[in-house]
């Protein structure tokens, strides 16, 4: 066998009705992106050596001191060589992934669509809400470089920005989230069973549920609860939903709604979820939203919030630039002042309780994980499936 | 809403957000785009020729081996598969050419060029 760790061929994608269809060239096309980001992540290696032995003495040649803000850093290594074909190559690859989901997406937005419209017909488990708002920070930029970002709808009842983002995951993180991109719920969800084995929520809600992947397991693990997911993009919940119909996953409702403000009763939950959601709010969002998890949560309900890796205060000052890269320059730029907030102090805020917050370490649960992942190989920053996850419960 | 879009050009849309620019010339990073847009499709390409090959062995009408092995059997072939090398590389790599050219003679611009054709 091979020593050489390669990304899963996108054949080993899993297929559901709503998933687009792709030709030869399509999947060849991905194969090439994921082995591009695979490179990319051993190219950046070199930004720490050139860092170490180029910029740095120079700064320390030039300012008879050493660095001491990101700000500095980011000034000098912007000089850099390497860093400069580094970061170049890698927004180009992040482009051209969006290039081609959307090739593929848009060619059959109309087909996408109307599969969508089947599947949901005559169900009372999608409730879309014309009134409901993207929020401002969602319009400022299009997250993750993804042209018309959530929410765009190109035709009437249009799909096609979740069926981009289902397809393209699987080559942003080279499959490392499983075959149904679903490695983060399933990881949560064997958490929660193991940590708390006689808990049995009545009632579970999603915040910010995308295209549902994640929420999927969770319903499944707990199939006699009502499991809820929102998102103020109606195009990802047509999809979620659709693609959990043909899943044969019946326990969810896919609602439009903004977290910060839902039409949720007190107290009306006993599990409030998100997944890497909170690093694509805003800095008053962010706590709105938390006050609002805490107001329909129930006394004893659990809620966790799986995120990015915190930044700590004995990482290296290129550690956190270099962290940040995605945030600026693949467009998600919350995440670039969120981790300056303690996820303690954040649920604080909102009337949790500061001996009841939790902070555990997830890493997904892959299905296409054959043992021949290397452990050596470096971290793709912002992208490797290894998050923070923090919580608490209610008291 | 219209039903008909125009996926070719919606496809390569910008995403909202500055585009940043790593390179001190931004012609650097476009060319780099291009070419990487190239580099791509010379690789979807080669994923094609592997499945034709693979097929063509599978069905018994030749197989791996022998292509691996195939070496041109006679001197047409040879030129031929030289020539297109040759031609391959002279379309890649103009710019380069075409810039030796001007260095061993200097042009002048074409508006210089305009002003003398004007007296002409
Ligand atoms: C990165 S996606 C996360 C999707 C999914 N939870 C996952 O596991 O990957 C963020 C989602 O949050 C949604 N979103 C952002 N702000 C929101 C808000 N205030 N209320 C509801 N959804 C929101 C976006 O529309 C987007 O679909």
């Amino acid at each position: 066998m091979s020593t050489r760790n390669l990304p899963p061929v996108y054949n080993k994608i899993a297929q559901h009705a709503v998933f687009p269809e792709m030709n030869h060239d399509e999947r060849a096309r991905y194969n090439f992106l994921a082995n591009l980001n695979k490179h990319l992540a051993h190219v950046s290696q070199g930004n720490k050596v050139a860092f170490e032995n180029r910029v740095a003495p120079q700064f320390e040649k030039e300012h008879g001191r050493k660095m001491t803000s990101t700000e500095e850093l980011k000034e000098a290594i912007s000089k850099d060589s390497h860093y400069q074909i580094w970061s170049s190559l890698r927004r180009s690859t992040m482009e051209m992934r969006q290039q081609a989901g959307r090739s593929i997406v848009l060619r059959q937005a109309v087909e996408l669509r109307d599969k969508a419209k089947n599947l949901n017909k005559g169900k009372d488990s999608l409730i879309l809400d014309d009134n409901v708002q993207v929020p401002p920070y969602l319009l400022a930029c299009d997250n993750h470089i993804m042209p018309g970002s959530y929410h765009t709808e190109l035709i009437e009842g249009d799909v096609t920005p979740a069926a981009n983002y289902d397809t393209g995951l699987f080559v942003t993180t080279a499959g490392l989230l499983g075959r149904y991109s679903d490695g983060g719920g399933k990881a949560i969800v064997s958490w929660v069973k193991k940590t708390y084995p006689d808990f049995n929520p009545k009632r579970i809600l999603d915040i910010g549920c995308g295209m549902g992947h994640n929420v999927l397991p969770i319903a499944k693990a707990f199939p006699d609860a009502e499991v809820i997911g929102i998102d103020t993009g109606a195009p990802m919940l047509r999809y979620a939903h659709a693609r959990a119909m043909d899943l044969g996953i019946t326990n969810v409702k896919f609602m439009q709604m903004d977290a910060a403000k839902t039409s949720f009763e007190d107290e009306s939950f006993d599990w409030v979820q998100s997944t890497m959601f909170f690093h694509e709010t805003g800095g008053k969002a962010i706590y709105n939203i938390m006050n609002e998890v805490h107001r329909v949560l129930k006394p004893k309900g659990l809620t966790l919030h799986i995120e990015q890796p915190q930044y700590t205060d004995d990482m290296s000052l290129f550690e956190k630039f270099i962290r940040d890269w995605d945030a600026l320059y693949n467009n998600e730029p919350y995440w670039s002042k969120m981790h300056d907030i303690e996820p303690v102090d954040l649920m604080k805020s909102s009337g949790f309780k500061e001996e009841d917050f939790m902070q555990i370490g997830a890493k997904a649960e892959n299905d296409l994980d054959d043992g021949s992942q290397k452990a050596d190989e470096p971290e793709d920053h912002g992208r490797s499936p290894i998050w923070n996850v923090f919580g608490a419960i209610k008291n | 809403m219209e039903e008909k879009i125009d996926y070719i050009k919606l496809a390569s849309n910008k995403p909202k957000g500055k585009r940043p620019y790593f390179h001190d010339d931004p012609a650097v990073e476009r060319v780099l785009n291009i070419t990487m847009a190239i580099a791509g499709e010379l690789a979807v390409m080669r994923e094609r020729m592997d499945s034709i090959e693979r097929l063509l062995e599978k069905k018994g009408v030749v197989t791996r081996e022998e292509i691996e092995t195939f070496v041109p059997e006679n001197k047409e072939q040879e030129e031929q598969r030289q020539t297109w090398h040759a031609e391959y590389i002279g379309r890649v790599l103009r710019i380069v050419q075409q810039e030796q050219e001007e260095l061993e003679n200097p042009d002048k611009s074409l508006e210089e060029i305009a002003n003398d054709i004007n007296e002409m």
